[in-house]
């Protein structure tokens, strides 16, 4: 027996060698991806001034300002330089407080969609037969819920607790990643290192965690790159609904929807978290067309 | 074919119980209740009200009720817009989000292909480059955050669109263009790429060194295969666009469906949300089915029966 | 060639499908000259006055039904079905002398509309949610709430022309309440003959100047002269159209490019630029409605006096109202808003103190409450969604913070906030009262102990007696002596803490006249019309 396990390290070993050689080989094509570059440079910039902002901003993102006018025009001499909101608030501090919420939101709702997604495409996947015929039936029911309408409703029963919220957006999106995820578990289940590890009598779980989900690793990456815009998206609109974030935080989607009833009186109060939204957004959809372009290649 | 579409429907059935019974506990599961407002209403009234809607029956009891009537075709009445059935409501106001949705999706397809084939045709010269700037755009920026700069721009500075209402065409001329947006850009995408390979082919080749012209080629026999991966990406933009309708109708205030479930949802009006998650449901199952027969339509590589 | 016929036919079925949509949707245009077009801002629930509960349903069925009084165009009481009426020497029995005056289809109205209705809106089977509106009526509660049978209810058509109500107890304002929708007569005959669907357009018929005519839900209701009713020759305008889109700027637009003539209401950011670009064209008046905030008396912070004044005393009305709001809002003094019927409201304690001392005040309260710097005090602001809402509330909250209160805002959707509020969970939440009639018992019942309304769980004995003693009073200056000193109570115990008083928003077009500025915001069609075009 153990000689068995340690033959069956010494395998895994030998393919993480290799895959290890196929993610440096992607970085490096990665790196000369000039708009991914550029892109996780300015995402890099946006979400360091948003971690750091609190340590040099003069306010605090619930202080109000009485003595501007409600809201303020942006203005360097009144110390607001990106203005107020209609309750006298630094638009800055609060945009930034709304990336760093954004950002948070995308990242654990892209866990759970990934946790989910992985376990379920990838047990299905190499089980195969029936219960692959079950697991994927589920998935093809659950596709033809209305997907925002589901939202709607589990925010509405969640209340206003942000990570209920989130988590729930990331249980009811991991459809499409179970998909992607079973279709590459099929491919790679009759390759000899899983075939090997099965002649060893290895129990599946095992299999599947040592063997399987790390192959899927790529996969796994480019799909997380859409998902995690995608996720900031959802968020936004919900906020946008007014569903979302309790006052006194805030998020992009918040500031928008507050924006976008005064475009015309109070412009900056909509664009300014437009731009930090749409800057976002660009820089993850250009970052994933890099990782995907650098990880396609190295595969072919 | 026949069993084909026969299998699909069978998953009809089973999807759609699902769908109704998970939001009907949901629902329940929200906090709040229908009947509570600013003007407070004491326990006896409340009792009178329960009674009148037989909410003061057991949960199951509740549930079984509602799926005996869903069957027979009654989604009860609407516990806040008191005058109307939901089954009414629905059918006054479908039109208006099915109009919306379908002038969405047509302009979606028609505008989408339009860029895709352009762009896949001039390839790498400046038009390429700006239609697929403007696709990019359009996917990553959300259309409630393109409507209210759509509305400034074309509703106050030129004041040449109604920008909020629905009475005639001109006033759906921002909505559609808003919701469809996202959906141009996605499909001039999947154009683009499918032309690109399809024109690559041999059979595009030896027709350009028959000398047919570009046009004849485009039209005659690079459209149809280039097409498919559109059609298949119709169910899903279908889905994305019919929901996507609910946003859209807020902010353009349009009578349509989408603000009955957004109120609806608030105003816990159990009867009118669930009826009108049955029927999007059932828009988005039927419209997907009819895709997918379309793309066996157009494909002679896909046979149903198999 | 076939392949392409294939994609030409699809591309047809598509262009089809749209067509048939679009042009299914015929563009509305109701511009005759004779048409008003008022925006109501708010989706009816329901046209049968037994279900709405709305103040912009309340614009339709004031056009639509007569009570036995109506509201003039000044917003006065006035008599219109009862054409007078006599009032027993203890005050309990009214009897009614009703004019001649038919319904929309011609059928004379009678007492017994009046009596099958108040039976019909009480019935615990019809399930009413503002039935307590008629519990002044003898035995009315009890039938409502089951204890008891019809036979009780102290209604009664004498004869075709008489209608005698009995009630529990003397109620001094019990006239000024009859011109609301619950008190609204309903065609007997066309209820029993159509049940439910009675107030559907069609079957509706109605005894007040106008008679509906359509309903498009989330569009518009239309209604048309009816020329039964008995005082049709001084109608003047033929059809009214009320549209129901509540987004406050774009009816804003439709109204500047005159497509209609009133509007209920602006989006208070608007309010600056309306008054610089729609000189004589709107309206802001004092509303008998009060914005204010409930304060827990059960819970165990809030229970303490000191606490609730000190958070009283922070709130600065005037900064609210002027920069916060900024849109006309008056800034409250007093529970009851000024402008009820000759009533001169209770005032805070400290409504003459500077804004300092009232800060130094506060500061100095919460210390003696055993709250610090050390040991800071924390309270939970709610508040149900919407805009301006959240901008008091924030405010209010940041007030507080500034005399060393910590805060939580919580934002709740309608059905839950209320719900917590009924239900006593939630330490200070927002609420707002608009009167039902014009007196100041509208407003002063919220205090009386076990009251639904009564968020707070305010609970005197005192008040009770005053609020009691008052109500039976006829005459009207010894009966404010008794509010005023209920009033007093209440403010003193800062269970409520005002923060505005309501202004009605109106919009009106310049070629609107009859349209009276009033305190109850009601403007009748029948009273208005267009300026003659020269």
């Amino acid at each position: 027996m153990m000689f068995n396990k340690e033959k069956i390290n010494d395998l895994s070993l030998d393919k993480l060698q290799i895959s290890s050689s196929i993610y440096r080989d992607a970085l490096i094509r990665f790196k000369r991806h000039k708009m991914a570059m550029t892109s996780l440079l300015i995402l890099g910039l946006v979400i360091l001034l948003a971690m750091i902002e609190p340590w040099f901003s003069p306010y605090a993102y619930d202080y109000v300002d009485w003595n501007v006018a409600f809201p303020s025009a942006p203005s360097i001499s009144q110390g607001h330089i990106f203005g107020t909101d209609s309750n006298g608030r630094d638009l800055f501090v609060r945009l930034m407080m709304g990336v760093r919420i954004s950002i948070i939101i995308g990242l654990l709702a892209s866990m759970v969609s990934l946790t989910i997604g992985v376990l379920w495409g990838s047990i299905s996947g190499y089980l195969g037969g029936k219960t692959d015929l079950i697991m994927m039936r589920i998935i093809d029911i659950l596709y033809a819920v209305p997907f925002m309408f589901l939202i709607i409703i589990l925010v509405v029963v969640f209340g206003k607790n942000i990570y209920l919220i989130f988590i729930s957006i990331g249980a009811i999106s991991w459809l499409t990643m179970a998909r992607i995820v079973r279709g590459q578990t099929i491919s790679i289940k009759n390759k000899e290192y899983i075939e090997a590890a099965k002649s060893y009598s290895l129990p599946t779980h095992l299999i599947i965690s040592r063997h399987v989900i790390p192959n899927l690793l790529s996969t796994v990456i480019i799909y997380l790159t859409l998902t995690i815009p995608q996720v900031i998206l959802v968020e936004s609109f919900i906020s946008f609904l007014g569903l979302g974030v309790q006052e006194p935080n805030t998020s992009l989607g918040v500031l928008i929807a507050e924006g976008s009833r005064v475009i015309e009186d109070y412009p900056w109060m909509f664009f300014a978290p437009f731009v930090f939204l749409a800057t976002i957004l660009f820089c993850f959809n250009f970052i994933g067309d890099g990782i995907r372009d650098a990880l396609d290649q190295t595969n072919k | 074919m026949v069993s084909y579409i026969l299998k699909r429907l069978l998953i009809f059935v089973p999807t759609l119980f699902i769908i109704i019974t998970a939001s009907f506990f949901l629902m329940r599961m929200a906090p709040g209740s229908p009947f509570d407002g600013e003007r407070a209403i004491s326990e006896e009234i409340r009792a009178n009200i329960l009674k009148s809607y037989d909410l003061d029956k057991p949960m199951f009891q509740q549930y079984t009720n509602y799926l005996f009537n869903v069957i027979r075709g009654d989604f009860g009445p609407s516990l806040k817009i008191k005058d109307f059935t939901v089954s009414e409501l629905i059918y006054k106001s479908a039109p208006t989000s099915l109009t919306l949705g379908f002038l969405a999706m047509f302009i979606a397809v028609l505008l989408g292909v339009f860029l895709g084939s352009i762009s896949a045709l001039h390839q790498n010269s400046k038009m390429d480059y700006s239609i697929m700037s403007f696709a990019m755009v359009g996917i990553v920026i959300p259309n409630y955050a393109i409507a209210p700069i759509l509305t400034l721009i074309f509703g106050i500075y030129l004041a040449i669109l109604p920008v909020g209402g629905w009475y005639g065409v001109s006033y759906m001329i921002l909505p559609t263009i808003a919701l469809s947006l996202p959906y141009i850009a996605y499909i001039a995408r999947i154009t683009r790429g499918s032309m690109l390979d399809v024109l690559s082919t041999n059979f595009i080749r030896t027709a350009y060194a028959k000398g047919l012209s570009e046009r004849k080629i485009l039209f005659k026999h690079a459209l149809k295969p280039a097409i498919l991966p559109v059609v298949s990406y119709l169910g899903p933009s279908i889905a994305g666009i019919m929901t996507g309708s609910v946003v859209i109708e807020s902010i353009f205030d349009i009578p349509g469906l989408g603000r009955y479930f957004i109120q609806g949802s608030l105003n816990r009006d159990y009867p009118l949300v669930m009826g009108l998650v049955i029927f999007y449901a059932f828009i988005i199952i039927t419209m997907n089915l009819i895709v997918d027969i379309l793309y066996a339509y157009l494909d002679p590589k896909v046979k149903l029966d198999k | 060639m076939l392949k392409n016929r294939k994609v030409w036919i699809v591309a047809i079925v598509l262009v089809v499908i749209a067509a048939v949509f679009l042009f299914n949707n015929k563009s509305d245009s109701s511009d005759s000259n004779n048409t008003l077009r008022v925006a109501i801002m708010g989706e009816p629930a329901s046209l049968d006055p037994n279900f709405t509960t709305g103040t912009w349903e309340n614009i339709i069925l004031t056009d639509l039904f007569s009570g036995l009084t109506a509201k003039n165009a000044k917003g006065e009481t006035v008599p219109e079905s009862a054409e007078s009426w006599k009032v027993s020497p203890d005050g309990t029995v009214y009897t009614f002398y009703l004019r001649d005056n038919k319904w929309s289809d011609g059928i004379p109205v009678t007492a017994a509309d009046f009596e099958f209705a108040y039976k019909r809106i009480l019935n615990p089977e019809t399930a009413s949610s503002y039935a307590s509106m008629l519990y002044v009526i003898k035995g009315a509660k009890d039938y409502n709430t089951g204890k008891a049978g019809v036979e009780g209810l102290g209604v009664k058509a004498i004869d075709d022309k008489t209608l005698q109500i009995t009630l529990e107890h003397p109620t001094s304002y019990f006239i000024s309440m009859l011109h609301h929708y619950t008190f609204s007569p309903l065609p007997k005959h066309a209820v029993e003959k159509y049940g439910k669907e009675w107030s559907k357009p069609g079957n509706m018929v109605s005894n007040g100047a106008y008679k509906l005519v359509e309903w498009k839900p989330q569009s518009y209701v239309k209604a048309a002269r009816n020329e039964f009713y008995y005082n049709n020759a001084n109608t003047k305008i033929d059809n009214v159209v009320y549209y129901t889109q509540e987004d406050r700027a774009a009816i804003l637009k439709r109204f500047r490019s005159n497509e209609i003539d009133i509007a209920d209401d602006f989006a208070s950011d608007q309010y600056e630029w309306i008054a610089a670009n729609l000189p004589g064209q709107y309206d802001v008046s004092p509303y008998m409605g009060i914005y204010y905030f409930a304060i827990n008396m059960k819970d165990k912070i809030m229970s303490n006096p000191k606490v609730r004044e000190a958070i009283n005393l922070a709130i600065d009305r005037e900064f609210i109202t002027s920069k916060v709001l900024k849109s006309g809002e008056i800034p409250a003094t007093s529970f009851v808003p000024i402008g009820v019927k000759n009533y001169k409201p209770a005032e805070f304690s400290f409504k003459n103190m500077s804004k300092e001392e009232r800060i130094a005040k506060a500061k100095q309260l919460l210390l003696d409450a055993g709250y610090n710097e050390q040991n800071p005090l924390s309270v939970e602001i709610s508040y149900n969604t919407s805009e301006n809402h959240k901008k008091v509330s924030i405010a209010v909250a940041n007030m507080l913070k500034d005399i060393g209160i910590n805060y939580t805002l919580t934002n709740k959707e309608v059905a839950v906030h209320y719900k917590d509020m009924q239900n006593g969970n939630f330490q200070i939440g927002r609420a707002g009262w608009i009167a039902d009639y014009d007196d100041p018992a509208s407003f002063l019942y919220i205090g009386e102990t076990g009251v639904g309304n009564n968020y707070a769980k305010f609970s005197s004995k005192q008040y009770d007696d005053d609020f009691a003693k008052a109500k039976t009073l006829s005459s009207e200056a010894a009966r404010n002596e008794f509010y005023k000193a209920a009033e007093r109570i209440l403010l003193d115990s800062a269970a409520y803490i005002p923060i505005y008083y309501y202004v009605s928003h109106n919009l009106v077009s310049n070629r609107i006249e009859g349209f009276i500025p009033n305190v109850s915001n009601t403007h009748p069609a029948k009273y208005i019309s267009f300026k003659e075009v020269k």
